[in-house]
């Protein structure tokens, strides 16, 4: 398997990107919706959340990458089974997609740096704040980061409908070219 | 000349008698000369403390029956302020305040005991998180007097201890942590 995307492949890079995303992406839903039902005296409180934002600023970095390089390689041209009116749809989903992942993480980032704080990927780099002080601000992006978040995965979801039609009723190789096979 | 001097008697008698009539005071939240602070225990190894920062009233006050003062105040639950934007958005959730469906929370006297010595014994009923319960506050008489820019102003500090079980506040903080302590200053400008 090549590095870079071919006319009618993906890369390695683009592959690795797309699934360790996806797998990320279930991880940082289920943790969220998990951490905040944590007890106080729960061992996980605070390592919990530290976590979430941990891992979520490291897949905001991950996201912003796999963008420049879908940028600096082709994009492989879409199977002759697919129908342009799939090929609408797909694209759209897939801008929703990234549309919806950085507004996910922006408005997490939001709630953690509400009140002018940094926020630590693993004690390790602190992103300052940068948007802060806004009335309420917490409890707005904190809204907006849960229900933003739902939508991503209904996107998600529509996006895995697509692929398993493709699979197993069209039996193209959508997925399997997804897959490196 | 006698009428003059009459209406003249009437009227400063009218001036200096002012003062000895029952009093309406507003609470001075513009100015920002009144808090609502609280403390609870963390882990029971350390204090924290927090405060509302919204939040008006007003009382009555006649230093010829202080026993017939009045109070009343409301509060903003949702401008709980602790000083951590994470922590104030979990207090104004479902697991704390609760503050969408009890945005405010109020304080109504019943009654008002001096007990000399600038100290007074405030009863009322106190409405937080829906529930309402009588409380008795501690008051300390701070002191009154005219201002320098031509008001008449009066003070008091309190405090008392709630229960956060006798709210329906039932998130677990820790045995340390079942109760908070309210502490309350407010100076009160007389109403003109």
């Amino acid at each position: 398997m090549r590095w870079f995307n071919t006319e009618n492949h993906w890369g390695a890079i683009s592959i690795t990107i797309h699934w360790l995303s996806a797998l990320i992406m279930i991880w940082q839903f289920g943790l969220g919706l998990w951490m905040v039902e944590l007890s106080y005296y729960d061992a996980w409180y605070h390592k919990a959340p530290d976590l979430h934002k941990s891992i979520g600023l490291l897949f905001l970095v991950l996201t912003l990458i796999r963008l420049v390089w879908r940028r600096n390689n082709r994009i492989p041209k879409a199977l002759i089974s697919h129908t342009p009116r799939e090929q609408k749809i797909a694209t759209t989903i897939h801008y929703l997609l990234y549309m919806f992942l950085f507004t996910v993480m922006f408005s997490g980032y939001l709630i953690s740096t509400a009140d002018g704080r940094a926020v630590a990927i693993f004690n390790w780099v602190q992103v300052p704040a940068t948007l802060y002080g806004v009335d309420k601000q917490e409890d707005i992006a904190g809204v907006a980061h849960l229900w933003l978040a739902v939508c991503l995965i209904i996107l998600a979801v529509l996006h895995v409908l697509a692929a398993i039609k493709h699979h197993f009723f069209n039996q193209d190789r959508t997925l399997k070219r997804m897959l490196g096979l | 000349m006698k009428n003059y001097f009459t209406i003249a008697t009437l009227l400063i008698m009218f001036i200096f008698a002012v003062p000895l009539h029952a009093a309406e005071y507003d609470i001075d939240t513009a100015g920002a000369h009144a808090a609502v602070q609280f403390k609870i225990k963390h882990l029971g190894y350390s204090w924290l403390t927090g405060r509302f920062n919204k939040f008006d009233g007003h009382f009555s006050y006649d230093e010829k029956k202080p026993d017939a003062s009045k109070i009343e105040v409301n509060i903003d639950t949702a401008s709980i302020d602790s000083n951590h934007a994470e922590r104030d958005k979990h207090l104004r959730s479902k697991d704390f305040l609760d503050v969408s469906k009890f945005p405010a929370a109020k304080f109504v006297s019943t009654s008002f005991k001096e007990k000399g010595k600038n100290k007074a014994l405030l009863k009322g009923k106190l409405t937080l998180h829906g529930v309402t319960k009588n409380i008795v506050i501690e008051l300390e008489h701070v002191g009154h007097g005219p201002d320098p820019w031509g008001g008449y102003r009066r003070g008091f500090a309190g405090s008392t201890l709630l229960t956060l079980k006798d709210f329906d506040i039932t998130t677990d903080l820790g045995p340390a942590s079942r109760q908070v302590e309210m502490f309350l200053a407010i100076e009160g400008i007389r109403r003109k």
